[in-house]
């Protein structure tokens, strides 16, 4: 089962560190982990998505909480919150396959950001399902090369996870 | 306060932070410390290995409840430093340990006695710096004393780089400012009242303790609480003298090497109330039968403890003195019951125990001989079955007066951390507690003791042989004593003597009382050897992987043959089969 955790850390060096060192050191699986920026400099926020039941992830919140940089920790429910992924795609482009692939991007209202004689990038943003989906299905033509930056998500509403 | 260099600085912190003592051993990228150290009122011990340095700033640290501070050089020091922050770590001592790095600009560059030991040692302490500028100093020396003997205490970790102590700064402490860390010390009142219900509807309660008991100072509230609701109590071994063991309601300790009555009471109780303890894989056996028929509260300042190990029906996170304090208010007085009575015929049928005998020296009775002799002594051990005979048959009364390496089990612990005990405690009477094994990994600091006259008394239950191995070699593995033979070398007695301490030697059980009597008059570093069985034996047990009811008698040194017997039929058979 995979659960959302967003992080508020102290921007300093040596955080993710400490972060990434406490889940292989205790045993939990991450799925993605994302960092960045939030409005405030002193402060980066972190989505990490966690496999594991009720009981690992009790455990995983408690543990990131006894870290000191670790501001905050909030589990966000899928159900009310929004979340995004960004990829891009670099595709292999035969001539007679750019239409279809043109179709499909169009079809995932993502784009193409790069046009080569035997390839093309393709930036598809959307839930981590639609980009699975996409990915599926460019699969065909075949897939060259792929970057993707993992999953953040924010809860719908008036609610915040702030420092 | 004007502007100094960042060693002064550092020197500042230190004394505003109440440090009268530190552990050490200097190095080239400490000079400019180590020059500020030569004009401070600050104690400066120089250990010979900067192993002991950790273990003395943890055995001080442990024995008078305040911050163990040491100090090793960069690279090979620092490295060396390692074993004594995961001891420390393991069982939640306060600690700061300082390490020198090598210049800022160098880091990173592979340079001579580069380590990154902020990196090294990030799983094993409970916060780390690597100051990169003078100005840093006091803020980054405010908050590792604070986050080392707050909440659970543990030991953090400065790493210096030269340039950083030899750089101007303007000093001023600063107010701590630690948005990521508020330690939870308040019960919860909720809590309080559902955990005290349970423990007055509970029939057949028992409150097991660990080291939390001891660090929040609450053996008095317990001992209250207990004595209310005619609790019994068992601790562990961080929770050893938490509760006096000569008290109607003591249980002794539980687990491995616990007592029977102990393992008995916590799985047939429908009770457990746990306090500052972690549900420990020594403790409780195998898991899925620890206490079956029990529900579960438990008190800890780490809310990451409650629910890690075992399924807890009460949480309660909170200092556990303001625990026990809140819960002996909030329960009322309950009459000796039929559970204490059974209790007590378990303690009548299984007490701890051994052969008696006239022509070798008993483990067991230099313990018991030794609480006769010297009550009050504070007992460090070091690890292995010098441990869990120091652990039985010490009668053990008072906190802080039973120090040793319960989690990570360091061997070398217990001669060093007698040392900071003894420089903390120094009316005390400190025994190291040593097998032949354990000794000779910091069997060097003996210098260290007698240059700085530190008296501790070392007292060598030497049987030759890496005792706790072999003991399960001789169980588990057909007696095939695959490299646990030591040979009974060197001679202890001459070794003490060369560093100019004095050396005692006991073979034979007449000669034991009076070799203890001198070791405990002298007043010089002392060492006894005394030579015992290699084939004594730790009972009762509890095997790995059983249910602490599969705890089983041991066979006796006199009495081959017995444990044998004792296992047929049993459920732990099973598992001695799976092993073997």
């Amino acid at each position: 089962m995979l659960h959302t955790i967003a992080l508020i850390v102290e921007n300093r060096p040596g955080v993710l560190v400490r972060i990434a060192g406490l889940f292989s050191r205790r045993g939990f699986n991450i799925d993605s982990l994302t960092v960045g920026a939030t409005d405030n400099p002193d402060y980066s926020r972190m989505t990490i998505t966690v496999d594991g039941d009720e009981v690992v992830l009790e455990q995983v919140t408690k543990q990131l909480n006894k870290l000191i940089n670790v501001i905050r920790v909030s589990e966000l429910d899928p159900a009310e919150s929004v979340e995004r992924e960004l990829a891009m795609i670099k595709v292999a482009a035969k001539k007679e396959d750019r239409s279809e692939i043109m179709q499909i991007v169009s079809v995932f209202r993502a784009k193409i950001i790069d046009v080569s004689p035997r390839s093309m990038i393709i930036e598809v943003t959307g839930s981590q399902d639609k980009v699975e989906a996409m990915v599926r299905l460019l699969r065909q033509f075949g897939i060259k090369e792929m970057a993707r930056t993992g999953k953040v998500s924010m809860i719908r509403g008036a609610k915040v996870v702030n420092p | 306060m004007g502007k100094m260099s960042g060693a002064e600085a550092i020197l500042e912190c230190l004394k505003l932070e109440g440090v009268e003592i530190i552990f050490g051993l200097p190095g080239g990228v400490l000079l400019p410390l180590y020059d500020a150290i030569y004009d401070s009122d600050i104690r400066h011990i120089l250990v010979r290995h900067e192993q002991a340095a950790a273990h003395a700033a943890d055995g001080y640290a442990r024995a008078t409840g305040r911050v163990g501070v040491c100090l090793a050089t960069s690279g090979p020091g620092a490295t060396n430093l390692v074993t004594g922050i995961a001891t420390a770590y393991m069982d939640s001592v306060p600690m700061v340990a300082m390490t020198g790095q090598v210049p800022t600009n160098l880091i990173g560059r592979d340079a001579f006695q580069e380590a990154d030991i902020t990196g090294i040692t990030m799983p094993v302490t409970k916060h780390s710096y690597l100051v990169k500028d003078a100005k840093e100093i006091p803020r980054v020396f405010r908050e590792a004393f604070y986050i080392a003997r707050t909440g659970r205490p543990g030991p953090v970790l400065i790493d210096l780089p030269r340039d950083v102590t030899a750089d101007e700064v303007e000093f001023k402490y600063p107010e701590i400012n630690l948005p990521g860390y508020s330690p939870n010390l308040k019960v919860h009142h909720l809590q309080i009242r559902k955990a005290a219900k349970a423990l007055m509807e509970a029939e057949r309660p028992v409150i097991y303790v660990g080291g939390g008991v001891k660090y929040s100072d609450g053996h008095r509230e317990l001992l209250r609480l207990s004595e209310k609701i005619k609790a019994p109590v068992t601790t562990t071994l961080m929770g050893i003298g938490c509760f006096p063991e000569d008290h109607p309601l003591s249980l002794g300790m539980l687990g491995m090497h616990g007592t029977k009555y102990a393992n008995y009471a916590v799985q047939e109780a429908d009770l457990i109330l746990a306090v500052g303890a972690r549900f420990d894989d020594r403790v409780t056996g195998k898991v899925a039968s620890f206490a079956p028929q029990a529900r579960v509260i438990h008190v800890d300042v780490d809310p990451a403890e409650i629910g890690k190990n075992v399924r807890v029906d009460i949480p309660v996170v909170g200092d556990a003195k303001s625990a026990l304090t809140e819960l002996a208010k909030a329960v009322e007085d309950k009459p000796w019951s039929p559970w204490n009575d059974k209790i007590s015929g378990w303690k009548g049928e299984h007490p701890l125990g051994y052969a008696k005998d006239s022509e070798t020296i008993k483990p067991q009775a230099v313990l018991e001989t030794l609480y006769e002799l010297c009550p009050e002594a504070v007992i460090v051990t070091e690890v292995g079955q010098n441990q869990m005979w120091a652990a039985q048959f010490f009668t053990h009364k008072d906190p802080r007066r039973f120090i040793s390496s319960g989690g990570l089990g360091t061997m070398g612990y217990g001669f060093p951390a007698a040392i900071g005990a003894k420089l903390g405690c120094p009316d005390a009477d400190v025994f190291d507690i040593a097998g032949d094994g354990s000794f000779q990994m910091n069997i060097q600091e003996l210098a260290t003791a007698v240059v700085n006259e530190v008296a501790v008394k070392v007292i060598i239950l030497n049987n030759g042989v890496l005792g706790m191995v072999r003991q399960w070699q001789d169980l588990f593995y057909e007696k095939r004593f695959s490299s646990t033979t030591l040979h009974r070398v060197p001679d202890f007695v001459k070794v003490a003597e060369a560093y100019g301490a004095l050396g005692l030697r006991a073979t034979k059980p007449s000669e034991l009382e009076g070799v203890l009597k001198e070791a405990i008059d002298s007043e010089v570093v002392t060492v006894v050897d005394v030579i015992i069985s290699p084939d004594e034996k730790v009972s009762p047990m509890v095997p790995a992987g059983a249910s602490l009811s599969e705890i089983l008698e041991l066979e006796r040194a006199d009495q081959p043959g017995t444990t044998r017997k004792a296992y047929a039929g049993s459920a732990a058979a099973e598992i001695l089969e799976l092993e073997g």
